[in-house]
């Protein structure tokens, strides 16, 4: 072994090192949020939190249930919004999109992307809230769609492209039309994938907190309907947070460990979905 | 997928409340936010048909919201200003509700009993007084010792009544910062952290060490932070308090203007508290929703009357009788019901 | 925001078109499948009628979604546009360079937040950049496939976490630790104007830090992903020419990788952009410009959330919609840089550049 040859090894063994100090710190800070979210989360952890409304303004007691489920009913409207734009513009894209007109609505797609969530928050508050003359739970759900959008459409194209051809011709050869081809067998074959893309465009939504400052605003009580503002999760927990309250902030740790359940929990589900729909191909 | 639909309606069908209640929704200021809250919360169970949901997003945004028409009213500690007022679709109404006291906040070890006049927490707040033990703080304060280090100066982020209370007294004692800063809701600070809200800037000066900040009077005392007594313009230090901050309304309320729209600060009376404030509900002339405007007028009757008592436990200052006069015959101006 | 899944669906996609061949890519794209059912089928009347009225009806249908999609980005820049008429020609081209914002007097500039936005950006770049690359090296080559695939799904994770739960934590274990910290190197080198000033434990290196860990899962994951991608010739070549096993990762791979590495770069540069509820409760939220990593900044997207629901006044509103409009003009260029980027990986890849 040369000198040369040894300082070669010896660089390896340093990057290599620094690679895996790398790794380890991503993966440390990764373990880091979930066990000390859940370290304080679970401190608090109550039926209260989950039955009971917020407590006036520095008194202790009082829960969320409000805010879980003001969470639900705007991930249901975001849903009901993003996911047929989504889905069926999915289907154009991968069916029929050729040319400048697809790579157009694809192009728009990403612009919608990356437009930031609070710019799609003030937007929505122009337009929805602003003329209507309230904040609503609508305009909310409303904002996260249209967050939605972008996510399901990708998901969508991307896994009815991965069905196979040979299916479309067989289906098409038997004598189906077009359309019935693509409802009753490309659809089902990408179905998994798709649902999986879904779950996951609605699991990003549901943590995010600005687009629904201007839209949602926030609600000491229940939200009836959809037309009332509505407290949120999310909300709940940048208010509390940079409160001066500690009983307050016992209660943001603890809606940060529900919310974090709900988002990770969904993940993960539509991630296992996704990766026994890829092993039975 | 599909439970979890299923499950989603269930649990939306829930919320629906059984009774058909009256959501009225309302928006401001921070610094009255704990006695609003309360009040609120007590008008309710007094009329559980009746929900107030007031969301404390700071005067710019009580005055903001109530303009453009998003919530049913906005709350201020800034009055509106002609400008404001002639931007506005209906004609709005300030209605006084309390009065409180804004107080310089700090974060020193031990929390000594500070004196800061008027001329020091304008040259601190302009970025001429950096450290604690600058000469100016020291010669008001010769039995406390002073550390040597800087002052972390804590304003507010948002559109902020308590902001105008504020700068409006600095405004008042210190030529300088008349001509460089000025008054409003928003300002340019010189210097400083920008916290979210009263309970942002509490937040961020109980967690940093050497911050001095200005908060409403409850959130000092809720949040045990300790703070400074102000000199006045009478030239007496006096600590902020349910008798000061009377005090310093007295003269106001003796000429009471019709709108109500007056400024407190920098008042000559001799035990007044030199950063005091009304803080006003600001309504609409007009409220077309039949329900949701008689709700509004019989809180605000309510809130003159037995709501008063809850202010003193929160350490607001009821309002004086004169004013609360003055109010009951203003509630006529409130029309509810389409025109 | 691109998430790494539908990303890797993509590559998967690729990966299988070009498996199977041009033919079939080509046809799905031109959907020309139509006139074959009609030769190749007996006049089935009943079941044309059927394809008569369904097919172009579904086409319409779905058609009209996708359209939909381009109003609503088209809906988002008018809005912009409009609103921020009154500030653009109060104030022109100099928006961009002032640094004044002044409520009460009215003259708003835009510059802090702009400053401020990609000195955030910068550090969490710079920190996320050797981080997730390091880390999706060690990912893709050091450990065995299925621990690095399990691995992986938990870095993928990290990308779920909402915002609002990063501000959580960055506000009540970063800025103490920054603080003191901090504090220690501020003491040490406090007469280099990058460490000068007092340090709160709110202000520019801490937001950007907190950036740096919600960005470098994309790195991590999709630099994996586009490193697993090379083809194992690249490797053996390498290797049977004598390199050491790390000689051929930044020899023969990582240029191969670059694009993706690059495009997933552009990907979490967008991501940190456009964040908004972390920043802001961890970055001071002043906007002035300052040379001290530790001093309190103000970013586009924060000082909209601080803002906006108050700003009374049209000029103020129109000023606010203004940085609205750049964000997002801003935002745009970055991600069409990294979907340039990534296409250009998922087309057949020729020798490395």
């Amino acid at each position: 072994m040369t000198a040369r040859y040894r300082r070669r090894r010896l660089v390896e063994r340093l990057m290599f090192g620094a690679t895996i100090a790398a790794a380890a710190t991503t993966l440390g800070v990764l373990v880091f949020i979930l066990g000390y979210l859940a370290y304080q989360g679970a401190t608090s952890l109550s039926l209260d939190f989950f039955t009971r409304l917020p407590a006036p303004v520095g008194e202790t007691g009082g829960g969320m249930a409000n805010a879980i489920v003001g969470t639900g009913k705007l991930l249901a409207t975001a849903a009901a919004i993003g996911i047929p734009i989504g889905f069926t513009g999915g289907i154009w894209l991968a069916e029929y999109g050729a040319g400048t007109l697809a790579a157009a609505v694809r192009y728009a797609a990403d612009v919608l992307n990356g437009v930031p969530s609070i710019v799609i928050g003030v937007i929505v508050y122009a337009l929805l809230v602003v003329p209507v003359g309230h904040f609503s739970t609508l305009a909310g759900g409303v904002a996260l769609g249209v967050m939605m959008v972008p996510v399901a459409i990708r998901a969508t194209e991307d896994f009815l492209r991965l069905v196979p051809d040979a299916l479309r011709e067989a289906s098409l050869a038997l004598g189906a039309p077009r359309w019935v081809t693509i409802v009753r067998v490309v659809i089902p074959a990408g179905l998994r994938g798709i649902v999986a893309g879904l779950v996951l465009a609605l699991a990003r939504v549901a943590g995010e907190t600005a687009p629904l400052l201007f839209t949602a605003l926030n609600n000491r009580y229940w939200s009836p309907g959809w037309s009332e503002p509505t407290a949120s999760l999310p909300v709940m927990i940048f208010t509390y947070a940079i409160s001066p309250y500690e009983d307050w902030h016992r209660q943001a740790w603890t809606a940060g460990l529900v919310l974090l359940v709900l988002v990770l929990g969904a993940n993960v589900l539509a991630r296992a979905v996704l990766r026994r729909g890829m092993a039975m191909r | 997928m599909r439970i979890v639909l299923l499950m989603l309606v269930g649990v939306l069908a829930a919320a629906v409340p059984g009774r058909a209640a009256v959501l009225v929704n309302g928006a401001g200021a921070t610094f009255p936010y704990p006695i609003y809250s309360k009040w609120f919360d007590e008008f309710h169970k007094r009329n559980p048909d009746v929900q107030i949901n007031y969301q404390s997003i700071g005067s710019g945004g009580g005055i903001r919201q109530v303009t453009e028409g998003t919530v049913d009213f906005g709350a201020s500690d800034g009055p509106m200003t002609d400008e404001q007022l002639a931007q506005t679709k209906v004609p709005i109404l300030h209605f006084p509700t309390v009065l409180g006291a804004v107080v310089p906040t700090y974060n020193l070890p031990g929390s000594p009993r500070l004196r800061l006049s008027g001329d020091v927490l304008a040259g601190i707040f302009l970025g001429r007084i950096t450290q604690w033990n600058d000469p100016a703080i020291v010669a008001e304060n010769p039995d406390v010792t002073l550390p040597a280090e800087p002052i972390v100066p804590v304003h507010r982020s948002d559109g902020s009544g308590t902001t105008y209370v504020f700068v409006d007294y600095l405004t008042k004692v210190s030529a300088e910062w008349a001509k460089s800063v000025g008054t409003g809701t928003a300002v340019s600070w010189p210097v400083g952290l920008g916290g979210k809200g009263n309970e942002g800037v509490s937040g961020l000066v109980k967690q940093t060490s050497n911050a001095l900040g200005y908060v409403e009077l409850i959130y000092a005392v809720q949040n045990e932070l300790p703070y400074a007594d102000v000199r006045n313009a009478a030239g007496r230090w006096v600590r902020a308090s349910l008798d000061s901050v009377t005090a310093a309304a007295a003269a106001a309320s003796a000429d009471m203007p019709a709108d109500f729209r007056v400024s407190i600060t920098n008042p000559p009376a001799a035990d007044a508290y030199p950063i005091a404030s009304f803080t006003w509900l600001l309504v609409p002339s007009r409220i077309p929703d039949q329900a949701k405007g008689t709700a509004i007028k019989q809180f605000l009757e309510w809130m003159l009357g037995d709501g008063q008592s809850f202010a003193k436990a929160l350490g607001y200052a009821p309002l004086p009788e004169t004013v609360v006069a003055l109010e009951r015959r203003a509630l006529a101006r409130v029309a509810v019901g389409a025109p | 925001m691109e998430s790494p899944e539908t990303t890797v669906a993509g590559d998967r996609a690729a990966g299988l078109r070009l498996r199977f061949g041009a033919a079939f890519a080509g046809r799905a794209a031109r959907g020309t499948t139509a006139p074959v059912a009609r030769r190749v089928l007996p006049p089935a009347q009943a079941r044309r009628r059927a394809g008569a009225i369904g097919d172009p009806l579904f086409h319409t249908v779905s058609l009209a979604f996708a359209l939909s999609v381009l109003g609503l980005a088209a809906v988002v820049g008018v809005v912009l546009w409009r609103w921020s008429a009154a500030s653009r020609a109060a104030f022109g081209w100099s928006f961009l360079a002032t640094s004044t914002w002044d409520p009460v007097f009215s003259r708003f500039g835009a510059l802090p937040f702009v400053w401020g936005t990609l000195a955030t950006s910068a550090i969490a770049l710079a920190i996320a950049i050797p981080l997730g690359v390091g880390a999706a090296i060690c990912l893709a080559e050091l450990v065995p496939r299925s621990t690095g695939d399990a691995l992986a799904f938990l870095v993928e994770l990290l990308v779920a976490v909402p915002s609002v739960i990063y501000g959580l934590v960055g506000l009540f274990v970063l800025v103490p630790l920054v603080r003191t910290a901090g504090g220690a190197v501020a003491r040490a080198l406090g007469s280099v104007p990058l460490f000068a000033g007092p340090v709160y434990g709110i202000g520019l290196l801490t937001a950007g830090l907190l950036l740096a860990f919600m960005t470098v899962p994309f790195i991590v994951a999709i630099s994996r992903e586009v490193l697993l991608a090379v083809p194992e010739t690249q490797r053996d070549a390498a290797l049977a020419l004598g390199a050491t096993r790390w000689e051929t990762v930044r020899h023969a791979v990582l240029p191969y990788a670059r694009t993706g590495i690059l495009g997933s770069v552009f990907l979490a540069l967008a991501r940190a952009l456009g964040e908004t509820m972390a920043v802001t409760m961890v970055i001071g939220n002043r906007p002035e410009i300052a040379a001290s990593l530790f001093a309190p900044a103000h970013t586009m997207a924060a000082v909209l959330a601080n803002e906006f629901s108050e700003a009374a006044g049209d000029l103020y509103l129109s000023a606010l919609m203004e940085i609205a409009l750049v964000l997002f003009g801003i935002t745009i260029v970055v991600n069409a840089g990294a979907r340039l980027l990534i296409a250009r990986v998922r087309a057949p890849a020729g020798a490395p550049a």
